[in-house]
């Protein structure tokens, strides 16, 4: 690969500090991720997964700007961005966007849709002129299959998968080239994820967009993702096609991991008539 | 099982607009009522030409109700100097609101910002804002008020000086327990991963989340305020002699009690009218700021 990828991320170490409970000194501090590396291209979509705790989230946030790295080296579109300032870091907030887990309390709940929406042109105005956002903001709701004649109701207004939409809308707005979807979709009911992942999936084609796409949910990596990464106590211990990783799992975390995945009524494939005492392998 | 869904809306309509007809009426009456104050307070003593140093010992303690040789009615009576008690708690409410609304809008400016500050800085900050305010708050604020009243002394710009330093900490304490309780939702976040900077955070999102009890506490901090300076001035260390104030004049009543009553109880019922209508409406004003209750 001769081009510049999206994204890349090299010996990433991120760590939470421990504080005294009294005089809130640091006494120490929380691996959460230890070994990070992996890179997207432009247009890709990679997904992270590792059960709760392994340091999905960390890795997302540390990418957008949330927390800071302790050491190693995040690159996007080859310049270095581990020590931005916070005007670079501003910029960069236009080319990286993140679709958060709750769709409950990751919209402000005294902001109207169109305010939510208008809201990242006012940190960058240059996006849209004023006198056109508006209009821009009902034509971002039409495109995520919202109603734009509901532009100025509030988020509480709206069903889980309608506000996720709009979460969407708002990320879309800074026309980003990365989209970090931390666990998007989990908090959806199972259809309504498949009408979410469906509008990720053209938006992808439509901008192309790279995500960064985090889920426990093993099925979902497996439809979305072109590559997948298997992240165990802040290390990443496996990469591959979702494919590869399904069908010959090398690391024992991830035998494990996929060993693990829930099945929907596992007595209707067949074996007994009720859950009995063993558990059925597939 | 079709008609489950609209068998158990029902309920829940009513419920809804019981709650709505609520808090319509918990937000009426009690602004009916300050309204109603403050319009006296501005009006009545013009009106009667009230001149608080005016003396007339032919008129004094007389009941409410009574004919003054002049042919006007006292409605509720005259006092030991045979001042028209009505206009002089009229008069005394208009000193009672200024100083409260001047005070709830130093202190609660004041108090608001150091408080987001604080919680949205941390630090050291948050240290230093906060054991000031821990330290103001282990002193009674109404003691503190006395000393700082009598170092300062009397006059009205004192007494609101002396009420903004002891009201400013309950400000702050609910400022910076709400910024808090927001700075790490999602929704910041999001805002900040959208490139917002702190200016915008701080005001544009955090502050009008944080309003809510902000303003509940300042309805009823209005009540605590009004009450306050009453005590000041009850006490001889509020609004100087000449100036009405509802304080002042249950003061003078008190040597009266067994044979003039109204002087001071009819004050206090106004006092006490005026403290409870704030403490109602800043509940309800809490139920009405709420974003679920905002559609229905
Ligand atoms: N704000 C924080 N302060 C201290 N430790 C934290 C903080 N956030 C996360 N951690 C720790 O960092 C580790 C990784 O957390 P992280 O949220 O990245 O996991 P995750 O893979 O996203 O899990 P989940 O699937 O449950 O969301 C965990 O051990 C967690 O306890
Ligand atoms: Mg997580």
């Amino acid at each position: 690969m001769t081009e510049v990828s999206l994204l890349k991320v090299q010996n990433l170490r991120v760590s939470y500090p421990i504080h005294s409970s009294i005089l809130q000194r640091r006494i120490g501090e929380n691996m959460a991720v230890k070994d990070v590396n992996f890179t997207i291209s432009a247009g890709q979509t990679v997904g992270l997964v590792g059960e709760s705790g392994s340091g999905k989230s960390t890795v997302a946030r540390t990418i957008i700007g949330l927390e800071k790295a302790d050491g190693g080296r995040i690159e996007f579109e080859g310049r270095d961005i581990t020590q931005s300032t916070r005007t670079e870091l501003k910029a960069l907030r236009r080319d990286m966007q993140m679709v958060f887990q709750d769709p409950f309390a990751s919209l402000n709940p005294r902001l109207s849709v169109q305010e939510i929406i208008v809201e990242p042109w006012l940190a960058h105005p240059d996006v849209v002129p004023k006198n056109r956002r508006a209009s821009e903001a009902k034509a971002l709701m039409d495109r995520v299959g919202l109603n734009p004649d509901y532009a100025s109701r509030f988020p509480h207004q709206f069903s889980g998968g309608q506000r996720q939409r709009i979460g969407i809308a708002r990320a879309l707005a800074l026309q980003p080239k990365l989209i970090i979807c931390d666990e998007a979709v989990s908090a959806l009911d199972v259809s309504v994820q498949a009408q979410v992942l469906n509008l990720l999936d053209d938006l992808k084609q439509e901008f192309n967009l790279a995500y960064l796409f985090i889920s426990h949910d093993l099925s979902v990596i497996e439809h979305i993702c072109d590559r997948v990464l298997v992240l165990n106590g802040g290390v990443v211990v496996e990469e591959g096609t979702p494919r590869e990783l399904f069908e010959n799992p090398q690391d024992d975390y991830t035998k494990r991991l996929f060993a693990a995945v829930p099945v929907i009524r596992p007595w209707l494939n067949g074996a007994s008539s009720k859950p009995a005492g063993t558990i059925p392998r597939y | 099982m079709t008609t489950a869904p609209t068998t158990s809306a029902a309920p829940a309509m009513t419920k809804a607009r019981r709650s709505r007809w609520g808090v319509h009426t918990r937000t009426l009456v009690p602004c009916a009522i300050i309204a109603l104050i403050a319009v006296g307070a501005i009006f009545v003593p013009v009106l009667y030409g009230y001149d608080p140093l005016r003396v007339d010992l032919a008129d004094r303690l007389k009941p409410p109700g009574s004919v003054l040789p002049n042919g006007s009615i006292a409605v509720f009576g005259t006092d030991q100097i045979g001042s028209d008690l009505f206009a002089q708690m009229m008069a005394g409410a208009r000193v009672s609101l200024i100083i409260g609304a001047a005070t709830l809008a130093i202190a609660g400016v004041i108090g608001v910002l150091i408080g987001m500050l604080a919680g949205y800085y941390g630090g050291w900050l948050d240290t230093v804002l906060m054991r000031v305010a821990d330290i103001q708050l282990a002193f009674p604020a109404i003691l503190l008020a006395v000393l700082l009243a009598a170092v300062l002394g009397q006059g009205v710009l004192n007494v609101i000086i002396v009420l903004s330093i002891s009201n400013w900490v309950v400000f702050a304490r609910i400022a910076r327990s709400q910024v808090l309780a927001l700075k790490d939702r999602e929704y910041v976040e999001a805002a900040r991963t959208l490139g917002l900077g702190n200016f915008h955070i701080i005001f544009r999102t955090l502050l009008p989340g944080s309003l809510p009890p902000i303003l509940v506490v300042g309805t009823v901090e209005l009540g605590h305020v009004v009450l306050a300076e009453a005590a000041l001035s009850f006490l001889g260390v509020g609004v100087p002699m000449g100036t009405a104030s509802l304080g002042s004049t249950i003061a003078n009543g008190v040597q009266y009690l067994s044979t003039a009553w109204w002087i001071s109880t009819l004050p206090g019922v106004l006092l006490l009218l005026l403290v409870l209508a704030t403490g109602v409406l800043g509940d309800a004003v809490r139920d009405r700021l709420d974003p679920r209750l905002r559609s229905l």
